[in-house]
C-alpha cells in the first residue's frame, strides 16, 4: 500500500512537533525515518497510526483520502504499529495476546490462531511458545509476537518505532530478515530509528527529520556523513573512557550464583574499584540484569558472597544497600523508575534526603529547575513525568540519582537517546567517576560498552566471561562471545 | 500541583448533580411519590431547625473521621473496604475500656479519654490485620477487609448477647447503657457533643496536613501510584502501606468510639451505621482530595438525617437518601469519564 502524507502539522502548546511534513512512501518499500530525539518522528508515526490527531494535513492510502480518528480506524485500513514499548498484556499467555484485537464472535478461535501463529513463526524463523506467559519473554520476543500479530490481523503498512532498542544483536538480525521478507510481499514498512547503521543496512529509502521538519531524503548508496549532517547539522562521535588508575575495591562478588525462574547465572567473581567502569555485555536476557540486580540487593544470590567496601552485605535488604551508597537505575522507566501522576518537583522532593517533616517545596522546585537545565530535560518542574518523551524520562532518571554514590548500577543508561545525548550523559557519568564513584552498567549497545568501560564481562545464557580489558578486546572477540562462540567447553 | 478542575469541570459536576436529581426524581415518580415534596421534606428534615442541623452534625462527625482515614489509604493506593469493621472494633474497644474503668473510681474525664484511645487502638489493630494479610499473606485488602467486616459484626453481636449482655434480657438493643457521666458532654438539650466535632475537625486537619505538605504524604502517594518504582527509589513500601492502614483504622476506630461515647452510649449491633461505606462514596465523590471533603460529607449526612422523616410523612422508605447518594457518585464518576474524553490530548513535552 502506498502511503502519502501531505502537509502534516501538529503542535503541542508552543512546540511545533510536525511542521508541514509531506512524504510519499511507495508500496513494498522499507522507508527509514531518521532523526534525533524530539525531531518529531514519534509524533508523525502516532498520527499515521491514529493515536494522535494532526492539527491539519491529509493522509492518502493508495490514492484514497484516509479518515483516521483512532487506532481502530488504522487497523481497518491495514496500518499496524509496533510500539517502542510493546503493548502486550504481560500476565496473559502468548496465544491469548496473539488473539487480542481479532474480531470474531464471543469464543476466540484458539485452534485457528494457534495454527496461524506457528505458521507465521516458522515463516520468519521465530521460536515462540504459544503457552508461555508474556511476562517471561524478552523484549525481543515480545516484539516478534507483536509483529506476527499485526501481520495476522492483515496489516499492509507496518510502522516500527525504534524497534531495536532493548533487543539482542541476534534478535535484530532475525527482525531485519523478517522485515525484508514482509516488504517483498508488497507490504510497506516504516522504520523509525536514530541509529544510522540500521537504517543504512535495512532501508530502501530514508527521510530525515529535524525539529519537526523534513530536512531531506536519501536512497542507497547512503553517505553517512550526509545523513549525520542532516540529522544534527554536524558530525560527532562517541567519547571515550576515563582511563584513571583504579582505587580501592568498592564491590566484590565471590562465586556468586543468581537464579530466577528462567535461568541460573554464574558462578561469577568480579570486583569494581573506585573510579572504575565495568560494562556487562550480552544479548538481552543473558543474565546480566539479574547479576546487576543482585549487586543492588534487589535479588538475593543463592550462593556466594557480596561485599561492599569490605563489609559482607549478603542478605541485606535493598534499602540496606542504598544506605551504603549504592544507586540503582532501572531500565523500565515508567514501571520501576518514575511515578506516573507525580510531577518532576515531587520526584526531586522524594529522592532528596528530607529535611524535617514538611516538604521544602521551594527547595525541591529549585533543585528540579537546576537539574532540568543541567540534564536538558524538555519539561518544567510542574510536568508530570508521564507527559515527558521517552528520552526525557531517561534524562530525568539520571538526574534523580543522588550525588556522591559509592557504586552506581545502571540498566541501559542511554537507551532511546540520540548520539549527542549519549556522549553528554557519559560526560556526566565520568564526572561522577572522577569524584570516586564506581559504575557497573548493562547495555545492549556494544559500541557503548566498548567505549566507556574499563573492563567488560560478557554474558551468554547465564555464563559469565572473566573480565576483559576494554582497550585490548576487539569488536570481533566480543561479538563472538556474545553470540556464544569461544566459550570453554562444558558446563561451568 | 496539577491545575485543578477547570470551568468545564465545574459545569460537568453540576451536570452530574442535576442528572442524579433527575434520576432520583424518576424513581420517585415510578414509586408514585411526589418528588418535590420528598425533597422539601429532606431539606426541612435536615436544615429546618438548629436541632436538625446539630443532628446532621452528629452524623457528620463519624463520617468525616472515617472518610479522613480513607483518604490516607486511597493515597497509598489501597481500597480499605474494611473500614466498617475498623469502626466496629473501635466501638468494641471503647465499650470494653469504659466497662473496665466504669467501676474503678477513675475520674470520668480520664475514663472517657481512655475509651477514646482504646477505640482508636482497636480500629488501628483491625486495620493492621488487613494490612498484614495483604503484605505478607497476599490477600487483597478488599477481600481481607470484607472478611474482617463480617468477623467484626459477629464479634459485636456475640458480645452483646454473650459476655456483655444486659442482665436477664440480652437483646438487639445493645449492651446496658453507660451512665451519663461516661458520655462526651453534649450541648444542652441537644444530641451534639462539641468534643466530638472537635475530634472530627482534628482528624481531618491531621490528614489534610499529612497529605498536602509532608514528606510522609508524598511518599504515601508515591507508593500509591507506583509501588514498584517507589521501592526502587528507596521508599520502604510495606512500612508505608501498613502505616496507611493503621492511620485509617485509627480514624475509623475514633468514629466507632464517638458512636459509643456520644451517640448510643452503649454498644449496639451495626454500630458503624454504614458510615464506612458512605465514607468510601464521599471519598470517590471528592476525587480522593481532602479540600472539599468536609462539605460533601455534610451534604451526605444531611441527606441521611433529612430522609428520616420520609416514612412518617410520605410513607416512603428512608433509603431514598441512599439512592440519591449512590446516583450522585455514579453520575459524578461517569461525568469524570466524559470530561477525560472531551479534554484535548495532553501536552507531551519534547516530542
Amino acid at each position: 500500500m502506498r502511503v502519502d502524507l501531505r502537509q502534516i502539522h501538529k503542535s503541542f502548546g508552543p512546540v511545533h512537533a510536525n511542521d508541514g511534513i509531506s512524504l510519499t512512501i511507495p508500496a513494498g518499500s522499507i522507508q527509514g525515518i531518521l532523526g534525533e530525539n524530539g525531531a518529531g518522528k514519534s509524533t508523525l508515526m502516532k498520527i499515521l497510526s491514529g493515536f494522535q490527531k494532526a492539527d491539519s494535513g491529509e493522509i492518502w492510502l493508495d490514492d484514497r483520502l484516509a479518515q483516521i480518528d483512532s487506532p481502530q480506524d488504522t487497523g481497518r485500513l491495514g496500518i499496524g504499529m509496533l510500539h517502542q514499548d510493546p503493548l502486550d498484556v504481560p500476565p496473559m499467555r502468548v496465544i491469548d495476546n496473539f488473539l487480542l484485537g481479532k474480531d470474531g464472535g464471543l469464543r476466540p478461535r484458539r485452534g485457528q490462531a494457534r495454527a496461524a501463529l506457528s505458521d507465521l513463526s516458522l515463516r520468519f524463523g521465530f521460536s515462540l511458545d504459544p503457552d508461555a506467559y508474556v511476562e517471561a519473554l524478552t523484549v525481543g520476543e515480545r516484539q516478534q509476537l507483536e509483529l506476527l500479530r499485526l501481520l495476522w490481523l492483515g496489516a499492509r503498512v507496518l510502522i516500527l518505532d525504534e524497534p531495536t532498542t532493548g533487543i539482542s544483536a541476534l534478535q535484530k538480525e532475525a527482525l531485519f530478515a523478517s522485515l525484508r521478507k514482509v516488504s517483498e510481499e508488497g507490504r510497506t514498512i516504516i522504520f523509525v530509528s536514530h541509529k544510522l547503521e540500521e537504517v543504512e543496512s535495512l532501508c530502501h529509502r530514508v527521510a530525515v527529520l529535524r525539529r519537526g521538519r523534513l530536512v531531506g531524503e536519501a536512497v542507497p548508496p547512503y553517505s553517512t556523513d550526509r545523513l549525520v549532517g542532516m540529522m544534527f547539522g554536524r558530525v560527532i562521535s562517541l567519547g571515550s573512557r576515563l582511563e584513571t588508575p583504579p582505587g580501592e575495591r568498592v564491590l566484590e562478588l565471590d562465586d556468586v550464583i543468581v537464579e530466577d525462574r528462567r535461568m541460573t547465572v554464574g558462578p561469577v567473581s568480579l570486583h569494581v574499584a573506585r573510579q572504575e567502569v565495568i560494562g556487562l555485555a550480552g544479548m538481552e536476557g543473558s543474565g546480566q540484569q539479574l547479576l546487576l540486580r543482585a549487586c543492588a540487593g534487589l535479588i538475593r544470590p543463592v550462593h556466594g558472597r557480596i561485599r561492599l567496601a569490605g563489609e559482607n552485605v549478603l542478605g541485606r535488604s535493598y534499602h540496606g544497600f542504598l544506605q551504603r551508597g549504592v544507586g540503582f537505575m532501572p531500565a523500565a522507566r515508567l514501571e520501576e523508575g518514575l511515578i506516573p501522576g507525580l510531577d518532576l518537583t515531587e520526584h526531586f522532593a522524594l529522592t532528596q534526603p528530607p529535611s524535617g517533616v514538611m516538604i521544602q517545596r521551594e527547595a525541591a522546585q529549585s533543585r528540579a529547575g537546576t537539574q532540568i537545565d543541567a540534564f536538558h530535560i524538555k519539561g518544567t518542574p510542574q510536568s508530570p513525568v508521564e507527559d515527558l518523551s521517552g528520552g526525557n524520562q531517561q534524562r530525568t532518571l539520571l538526574a534523580l540519582l543522588r550525588d556522591n554514590l559509592a557504586l552506581l548500577l545502571l540498566e541501559h543508561p542511554t537507551r532511546g537517546l540520540d548520539i549527542e545525548s549519549v556522549v553528554w550523559i557519559w560526560d556526566k557519568l565520568k564526572e561522577r567517576c572522577r569524584q570516586g564513584t564506581a559504575i557497573i552498567f548493562v547495555s545492549s549497545d556494544l559500541d557503548e560498552v566498548r567505549h566507556y568501560s574499563d573492563r567488560i564481562h560478557v554474558f551468554f545464557g547465564g555464563r559469565v566471561s572473566p573480565s576483559l580489558p576494554a582497550r585490548s578486546t576487539t569488536v570481533d572477540e566480543l561479538g563472538q562471545l556474545i553470540g556464544g562462540k569461544g566459550w570453554p567447553e562444558g558446563a561451568p | 500541583m496539577r491545575p485543578g478542575v477547570g470551568v468545564s469541570g465545574v459545569a460537568l459536576r453540576l451536570g452530574a448533580v442535576l442528572l442524579a436529581l433527575l434520576f432520583t426524581t424518576g424513581i420517585l415518580l415510578v414509586a408514585g411519590a411526589p418528588p418535590l415534596e420528598a425533597y422539601r421534606q429532606i431539606v426541612v428534615g435536615s436544615l429546618g431547625s438548629v436541632k436538625k442541623i446539630t443532628d446532621v452534625l452528629v452524623a457528620w462527625v463519624p463520617l468525616v473521621l472515617a472518610t479522613s482515614g480513607l483518604l490516607v489509604t486511597f493515597a497509598a493506593g489501597l481500597w480499605n473496604i474494611g473500614i466498617e469493621g475498623q469502626i466496629t472494633l473501635g466501638a468494641i474497644f471503647t465499650t470494653g475500656a469504659l466497662r473496665l474503668t466504669m467501676d474503678s473510681g477513675l475520674p470520668p474525664a480520664v475514663a472517657i479519654a481512655a475509651g477514646l484511645l482504646a477505640g482508636i487502638l482497636g480500629g488501628a489493630l483491625w486495620a493492621l490485620l488487613a494490612g498484614l494479610l495483604k503484605a505478607y499473606g497476599g490477600v487483597n485488602e478488599i477481600f481481607g477487609g470484607l472478611g474482617l467486616n463480617f468477623v467484626a459484626v459477629a464479634l459485636s453481636v456475640w458480645l452483646i448477647f454473650g459476655p456483655w449482655g444486659r442482665p436477664g434480657v440480652a437483646s438487639m438493643s445493645g449492651t446496658e447503657p453507660f451512665p451519663d457521666s461516661l458520655s462526651l458532654p453534649a450541648l444542652a438539650g441537644l444530641r451534639l457533643s462539641p468534643w466530638a466535632v472537635l475530634l472530627a475537625v482534628g482528624g481531618f486537619a491531621l490528614v489534610f496536613f499529612l497529605l498536602q505538605g509532608t514528606y510522609f504524604g508524598l511518599r504515601l502517594k508515591a507508593v500509591g501510584k507506583n509501588p514498584r518504582a517507589a521501592f526502587v527509589l528507596g521508599i520502604p513500601t510495606v512500612r508505608y502501606m501498613l502505616l496507611a492502614f493503621v492511620l485509617c483504622g485509627g480514624l475509623g476506630g475514633a468514629a466507632g468510639a464517638v458512636q459509643v461515647t456520644a451517640v448510643y452510649h452503649r454498644l449496639i449491633p451495626a454500630i458503624s451505621s454504614g458510615y464506612g461505606y458512605l465514607g468510601l462514596m464521599v471519598a470517590m465523590l471528592v476525587n480522593y482530595q481532602p479540600t472539599w471533603m468536609p462539605l460533601v460529607a455534610f451534604f451526605f449526612a444531611a441527606l441521611n438525617i433529612g430522609s428520616i422523616q420520609l416514612p412518617i410523612v410520605l410513607k416512603l422508605d428512608s433509603s431514598l437518601a441512599g439512592v440519591l447518594q449512590g446516583a450522585l457518585v455514579l453520575f459524578v464518576l461517569g461525568m469524570e469519564g466524559v470530561r477525560r474524553r472531551l479534554r484535548r490530548p495532553r501536552v507531551r513535552v519534547g516530542e
